[in-house]
């Protein structure tokens, strides 16, 4: 029984210290005018979708529940952000060209078909992020339409 | 058992703790810019309690001049204007089809590891390339693909074959446009079928077809579409 409360003790000592590892959190309140949605102006559906399922990890501004705050689970977003802005950034999306654009199109059709995105570990503790698969398929064929008109 | 119960609950008022602890204040935490993404306000980013007040206006002219930053280096300013004689192909230009080749060849023989040896070649034969002897507009141009075809080889040194397949499209685009800047010494076909992702082309130094895109299953799918010379 010693045993097993030295080692509470130990873990309770480690979630505690975890707490105080700062994180960078993504935030920010300006929406650039480069921004996905300022330029293309998609249908309130569409842009709903979008924001609450994709924006967390491929935007400046991360919606950040309490949950999403307690460590570990804020260095797997922190991570998760960090590489998911890399490959696209929808507060940037004028900044990439036609031909970038098209990949990007390419690419996000592909991920939501293949139902590679949003992130699977995301949606277990993200229930607002989950996509049904009505709201897939409008998804897709609003970006398929925009990708017509970037060929 | 007792220590048990007691250990318990100390974890579980801790957690809870912690957790209204940790809601408190997002703004003061801190953001450092990592430089990728320059346009990310430094909200938050001003300690000294002085300037709290100014905050607001702060953060509004950091990412105004951030995101100034960020156009210049999207329109990246160009410095040669020697025009090269098309049919002449530089060797970086010769390097990219060769390791393109190679993926190609090794997506026809669905073989994951050497699509990804491929891949992690090209994408380095591109982050090499010395564009200096194209004209000012070629240079953009061949940026703009550089760039983008970079991304799509990391991509394939580094996935499953379905997804290296898809990168494998949108990159043979870039290639093929590349080439039509580059030139080529040896002749080129660009191929095409139908089937897959409504349509796919891809190209390939030989006039039989062998799809990359199916490998056995539907090798022969496609047609030569254009000879490229
Ligand atoms: C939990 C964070 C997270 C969420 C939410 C998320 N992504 Fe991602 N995304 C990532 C990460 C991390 C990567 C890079 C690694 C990878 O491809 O798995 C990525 C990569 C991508 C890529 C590049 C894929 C490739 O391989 O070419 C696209 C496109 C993309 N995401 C689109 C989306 C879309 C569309 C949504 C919303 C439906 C979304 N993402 C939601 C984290 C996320
Ligand atoms: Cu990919």
């Amino acid at each position: 029984m010693k045993i097993l409360r030295i080692i509470l003790i130990i873990l309770l000592i480690a979630f505690v210290g975890m707490q105080f590892v700062p994180t960078r959190r993504n935030q920010s309140n300006i929406v650039p005018k480069t921004d996905f949605l300022v330029v293309n102006n998609p249908s309130k559906n569409v842009n709903t979708i979008l924001q609450e399922s994709c924006y967390d990890c491929h935007s400046n501004n991360t919606d950040y529940p309490w949950y999403n705050k307690m460590q570990p689970i804020a260095w797997f977003l922190e991570h998760h952000i960090k590489e998911g802005k890399d490959e696209l950034n929808f507060n940037e999306w004028d900044t990439y060209s036609e031909r970038r654009k098209n990949s990007k199109l390419n690419a996000m059709i592909h991920q939501i078909e293949d139902e590679e995105m949003p992130l699977y570990s995301y949606v277990l503790m993200h229930r607002d992020a989950e996509i049904s698969k009505d709201e897939r398929q409008t998804l897709v064929a609003y970006l398929r339409i925009l990708k017509k008109n970037h060929e | 058992m007792k220590n048990l119960k007691v250990a318990t609950a100390i974890v579980a008022m801790a957690f809870v703790s912690l957790t209204t602890m940790s809601c408190r204040d997002t703004k003061k935490e801190d953001l450092h810019d990592d430089g990728m993404h320059s346009e990310m306000p430094e909200e938050g980013n001003h300690d000294d309690s002085m300037m709290n007040h100014e905050n607001s206006m702060m953060d509004e002219n950091d990412s105004i001049m951030n995101h100034d930053t960020s156009m210049m280096d999207h329109n990246n300013t160009d410095r040669s204007n020697t025009v090269m004689d098309s049919k002449m192909q530089n060797s970086d230009a010769k390097q990219v089809v060769a390791d393109y080749m190679a993926l190609k060849d090794a997506l026809v023989a669905t073989n994951k590891e050497d699509a990804a040896k491929a891949g992690k070649k090209l994408e380095s034969t591109l982050k090499g390339f010395n564009v200096s002897s194209y004209s000012a507009e070629q240079q953009k141009e061949l940026k703009d693909i550089i760039e983008d075809a970079m991304e799509h080889a990391e991509h394939i040194g580094k996935s499953e074959m379905d997804h290296q397949r898809e990168h494998f499209k949108i990159l043979s685009k870039d290639i093929t446009d590349m080439v039509a800047i580059t030139g080529t010494e040896t002749t080129l076909y660009q191929q095409f079928c139908p089937m897959y992702d409504g349509g796919s082309a891809w190209l390939s130094r030989s006039k039989d077809i062998k799809n990359p895109y199916y490998g056995s299953k539907m090798l022969n799918c496609g047609k030569v579409e254009k000879e490229i010379n």
